[in-house]
């Protein structure tokens, strides 16, 4: 039988009859796109304002009375695991992974449409269970994003009853629902790909989000483990996890477990899923840099190798996360040789985007600015991530605000700095508008500049040995305290940031009812979404018949040819076979 | 058929016509359940793989007591395990029956081997559940050591997967009932089959470590570097 994804004609492709169908109970891959995307920023604009409070606390102590240790904790943790974990993993994956690879390949929708929509549905519940620890008795859990035992589930931690126990539950059930939704993304890139689309004709955004869901799929299974371990630790009062120990004067059933084994489990995933945040990333950000530039990638396959080599090697340098653990000195030789290894793969990439932009017809447009912000933000990240995945620099280093600096850049702003870039460059074919281009530019800058006023200084509060994860610093010798002048600009530059994305969201709001018209395909682009008959793309994408794809997705300024970009779908000429041929 | 690696190698940026970018996609519905299970059975061995591993680790902590090795650990004597790991063959067993039969388009015999697939199925699982109740007759609960933990884990989690296998197979059942028709099983009933056998070396995986002597447990921690 013909899967309806991939047939011509387009009549049996669960076709909505009723408002709930279409837009509600919706089988269609961009309409659950943009669920999964309204719905992961609703969610970080949750963790966005728990990072403002948080910041709030450490700029100016003591004047906040509405937060206390525990509930600074709590914003902490929940400040953290949503913006990792509900809002880029969902937001890249669901949200760009949804919309992008049917339309990015030929298809007409994924080839399990209906699992799709339960994949949707199984998320939004796992965001609700999350954000219900804030309701329950002692709220949501303070045990930090990584949710060390023991002391995740012992008496004084913030949350340690409820708060913990949903939290577990909220990511097996979020695990869940990536799966589904994981083996729809990879099953239609392999299964459903239109006519002449080869694997080495796809865009490197589909090679990006194809790898990070491949690496999701094997590495949330670790974090499903440990969470059910966990769970069963703190409900049913099993010692996997749980040592032999002693609280508040009173000796507990636990019996001789291993926190350091929950490490491993936790990393064993955690790794990974940087980069299942950072592939997609860097796929879009090639083919946002590639398209403002009127230039095609430098190092196509060189880029394609990368991302893959990047993805193999991700889930060999988990325990550079664990140097301080306590774990055999040995491993830290063997982490920090392969964390230095691929760093190699990486920095091919960034060079690649650099070239791509040299001697490019570089257009500064709102998605350049930010594609172009994210090569920075991302390099600086990534530099000081060599420093960290050194054994002897990392020791001094660990647990300060350095590392927070640190990952903050490479996964926190580099990732929503690309995110801002596929929301401009996409905004266009999802809403068939285009955005405020000045609104954009006052957006990128205050968002560019805003991070560095806040990720620079603390850097160098880290080298001053500021320890993270403090409600407040005390009386210290070693810290100076001019420290607390810089920790109050950094509270003011994150509010600053944190309000001008109220800009980012009247503009697409605004947008939406008067943006002007976008027309078809407004950046010139050459991938095939952008060559659908309508803006933005019907139900089905297509029409009667599947594109035809003759070509990459990077024919930009081809010598000779009319305009400065060709299409996937436009056909060879004879000149062009006489020119390129096959070597 | 292109090789992957072929594949991995062609330079996109020529502007070819040859057949290795003359790619026809397999339009074939079952051709994605196909790379679906694929995927699916990578997950679910991950998933046990890490869990194999958490148990080596932990069994190399003093309080640890394995379930075999001593008189009076319970799987000492296997026989009743060997029981419940001949019932699940017997059901993949008649999964693999139900598969020669679609292939003969023997429309009654294949429903008579997937209803027989089913029965041993649940029965394994009702088994299952009945040496829970033994052990915790004997004294040995969930919290009560490790290895019992693990015991309890693993079995909930392997079962569960033959649940959602059970639930997948019914499904398939009902369509086939609908449409009348045996052609319509033959491959989903392969992939249910596939499913099924790789569930029983699963299980035949937690048997070996659940039945091993705290001897083998520590000489496979020590290869695993614990």
């Amino acid at each position: 039988m013909q899967h309806t994804a991939i047939a011509d004609q387009s009549a049996t492709l669960h076709d909505p009859d009723s408002f709930i169908t279409k837009y509600v109970w919706s089988q269609d891959h961009k309409v659950i796109a943009i669920q999964y995307g309204l719905t992961a920023i609703f969610v970080g604009l949750v963790a966005l304002v728990l990072s403002g409070l948080m910041r709030l606390q450490l700029g100016f102590p003591d004047s906040f009375d509405f937060i206390d240790p525990s509930s600074y904790l709590q914003f902490v943790t929940m400040h953290g695991m949503i913006m990792v974990i509900y809002l880029l993993t969902a937001l890249l994956l669901g949200g760009f992974g949804n919309y992008l690879i049917p339309l990015m390949i030929g298809a007409r929708d994924m080839v399990f449409p209906y699992l799709n929509m339960l994949s949707y549905w199984t998320y939004l519940l796992s965001v609700i269970v999350l954000l219900a620890s804030f309701f329950v008795p002692g709220g949501p859990t303070g045990a930090g994003w990584t949710l060390y035992p023991p002391q995740a589930i012992l008496q004084g931690t913030p949350g340690y009853d409820w708060g913990i126990i949903l939290m577990l539950a909220s990511l097996a059930i979020f695990i869940v629902a990536f799966t589904m939704g994981g083996l729809n993304y990879v099953t239609t890139v392999l299964q459903a790909r239109t006519h002449g689309m080869t694997l080495m004709r796809m865009p490197l955004t589909v090679w990006g989000i194809f790898t990070a869901t491949v690496l999701g799929l094997l590495a949330f299974p670790a974090l499903l483990v440990s969470a059910i371990m966990m769970m069963m630790d703190k409900v049913i009062g099993t010692s996997f996890f749980m040592p032999a120990l002693v609280s508040l004067g009173e000796s507990l059933d636990y019996s001789g477990g291993s926190p350091v084994l929950f490490q491993h489990l936790f990393w064993f995933f955690g790794h990974p899923e940087v980069y299942i945040v950072a592939l997609p990333a860097f796929g879009m950000v090639s083919d946002v840099l590639a398209t403002h530039a009127r230039k095609n990638i430098f190092g196509y396959r060189m880029m394609v190798w990368a991302i893959v080599a990047i993805g193999g090697m991700s889930f060999v340098v988990w325990a550079h996360h664990m140097y301080v653990s306590g774990m055999h000195p040995a491993f830290g030789f063997f982490f920090a040789t392969t964390t230095l290894i691929i760093a190699i793969p990486t920095a091919i990439k960034v060079y690649n985007w650099v070239l791509t932009l040299w001697r490019g017809n570089i257009h500064f447009t709102v998605p350049m600015l930010f594609a172009i912000g994210f090569i920075f933000t991302f390099t600086h990240g990534g530099l000081t991530g060599l420093f960290l995945g050194n054994v002897t620099i990392d020791l001094p280093l660990s647990d300060t605000y350095f590392v927070v600096a640190h990952f903050h850049m490479v996964m926190g702003v580099s990732p929503i700095m690309v995110l801002f870039a596929a929301i401009y460059h996409w905004y266009p074919l999802i809403t068939g508008r285009m955005f405020n281009v000045n609104l954009g530019k006052v957006h990128f800058w205050f968002t560019f500049l805003g991070t560095y006023a806040i990720y620079l200084p603390m850097h160098y509060l880290g080298f001053l040995g500021v320890p993270r994860r403090y409600f407040a610093m005390g009386t210290t010798d070693f810290i100076p305290e001019s420290a607390q002048s810089l920790n109050a600009s950094i509270t003011i530059s994150a509010i600053i940031v944190g309000l001008s994305q109220l800009i980012f969201l009247f503009n697409i709001f605004w947008s939406l009812r008067y943006g002007e018209k976008a027309g078809h395909n407004p950046w010139g682009a050459t991938s095939l979404e952008w060559q659908t008959k309508e803006v933005p793309p019907h139900h089905g994408n297509w029409g009667d018949s599947l594109p035809q794809v003759y070509r990459w997705a990077y024919d930009f300024s081809v010598p000779g040819a009319k305009e400065d970009f060709i299409p996937q779908n436009h056909p060879v000429g004879p000149e062009e076979q006489t020119a390129g041929g096959e070597t | 058929m292109i090789h992957p690696l072929q594949t991995l190698r062609q330079k996109p940026w020529l502007s070819q016509t040859s057949e290795t970018m003359a790619f026809i996609p397999e339009v074939n519905s079952v051709a994605a359940a196909r790379i679906a299970l694929r995927f699916i059975l990578a997950i679910i061995g991950v998933l046990f793989f890490l869990f194999v591993i958490t148990y080596l680790a932990r069994s190399q902590y003093p309080d640890f007591q394995p379930l075999a090795g001593a008189p009076w650990q319970p799987f000492s004597d296997t026989s009743r395990l060997w029981l419940n790991t001949s019932v699940l063959a017997l059901a993949s067993l008649a999964m693999q029956a139900g598969i020669w039969s679609t292939r003969k388009e023997q429309q009654n015999r294949t429903a008579i081997f997937i209803s027989v697939a089913v029965f041993f199925t649940l029965l394994f699982l009702l088994a299952q559940l009945q040496l829970w109740q033994q052990l915790s007759q004997l004294g040995f609960y969930v919290n009560s050591n490790p290895a019992n933990s693990y015991f309890y884990l693993l079995t909930a989690v392997h079962g569960l997967h033959l649940v959602g296998g059970l639930i997948v197979l019914g499904y398939l059942v009902m369509k086939t009932w609908q449409q009348n028709s045996v052609a319509v099983i033959g491959e989903p009933l392969r992939l249910c089959a596939i499913y099924w056998h790789f569930l029983l070396c699963v299980w035949l995986v937690l048997f070996a470590l659940l039945a091993s002597s705290p001897a083998t447990i520590n000489a496979l921690a020590a290869m695993c570097g614990f």
